[in-house]
């Protein structure tokens, strides 16, 4: 069992399916807004 | 082999937190590549920060009341993981480069007792699984409770930069600010004296990487046959590694130093795709 060759294409499909369900635009939105609890302050 | 790492480190640090006149105006980066994170711990509030951290990535998506579970993410990190474990730690990681920076401070040196090291998986699960997930607000929003409490890259990334560039967010700093300015300090403090000790003992993202240290493709090898056991490769090893008896412990960085002062070659670094049988040393 190739089990890296596994593993990367399992990691591959989850970021695949997580951009298409929408996860990216969640982390967009809160990497491009000044995250107050980051800096110590939410 | 350690200046190597250190430029790299140094080139990694600068890539992802290019947008320089961020550390001048006190804005962050809004641009697309945010959509994406880096390997390494860089807080995407940082006015340099090109990318996403994982981290902090990952406790959005789970504290988002849309989402229980972050396929993005977690498929991010497992393939960062398989490819490369550690080695993200010992070279493209900014916050572990500043604590490797602080520890060349001539001082007493001192070590962390091998069981500490497994509170970083505590601190993964409570802090940046559990809290996000279900300690929510009226509004079902999970508190990213890694960053809000403990990180101390995002208060010296971006949290005293912005407050010393923003005077409205100089106004409303309160007992969070001075308790993560605590968080730092004692790390600061805690970095001359010991080697990467955030890392050790705190950082969830090292936890993650250190899970696929033993299957991971870039790995280490130990030739039995070829050890003299002259015990100079536990001995260098910072991270408190014995390499003869575990060379993918969980806690190596594969910063190379054991490969360096084996006098015998019988620690390679390899890559490993398939079964393992067509093993290829690259140093």
């Amino acid at each position: 069992m190739k089990k890296r060759v596994a593993l990367i294409l399992l990691a591959v499909f989850m970021m695949v399916f997580g951009i298409y369900r929408g996860e990216m635009a969640v982390v967009f939105n809160k990497a491009v807004n000044i995250c107050l609890e980051c800096i110590g302050i939410g | 082999m350690a200046n190597k790492r250190k430029i790299i480190q140094g080139i990694t640090t600068f890539v992802y937190n290019f947008n320089l006149k961020g550390f001048f105006t006190g804005e962050i980066y809004t641009g697309k590549l945010k959509n994406a994170c880096v390997p390494g711990l860089n807080c995407y509030s940082c006015p340099g920060a090109a990318g996403s951290c994982p981290i902090g990535a990952l406790q959005s998506i789970l504290g988002n009341y849309k989402y229980q579970f972050s396929f993005y993410i977690f498929g991010f990190l497992m393939l960062i993981g398989t490819i490369l474990g550690r080695f993200v730690c010992g070279y493209l990681c900014p916050f572990g480069l500043f604590q490797e920076l602080l520890y060349k401070i001539k001082s007493k040196k001192f070590k962390i007792k091998r069981v500490f090291v497994y509170t970083k998986y505590f601190i993964l699960a409570i802090f940046v699984i559990a809290l996000p997930l279900f300690h929510t607000n009226v509004i079902g929003l999970g508190d990213p409770a890694f960053c809000k409490y403990i990180c101390p890259a995002g208060t010296i990334e971006a949290g005293i930069p912005l407050v010393l560039l923003n005077k409205p967010l100089q106004g409303i700093v309160g007992w969070l600010f001075g308790w993560k300015l605590f968080i730092l300090i004692v790390f600061i403090i805690g970095s001359v004296f010991s080697f990467r000790p955030f890392c050790k003992l705190i950082c969830p993202l090292g936890a993650i990487y250190s899970l696929f240290n033993k299957v991971s493709v870039f790995r280490y090898a130990f030739d039995e046959a070829k050890c003299i056991n002259c015990n100079k490769c536990v001995e260098t090893c910072k991270m408190d590694v014995i390499p003869h008896l575990n060379v993918n412990d969980i806690e190596c960085i594969r910063c190379g130093e054991c490969i360096e002062v084996c006098p015998t070659n019988a620690l390679t670094q390899i890559v490993v795709l398939g079964d393992g049988k067509k093993n290829e040393e690259i140093n």
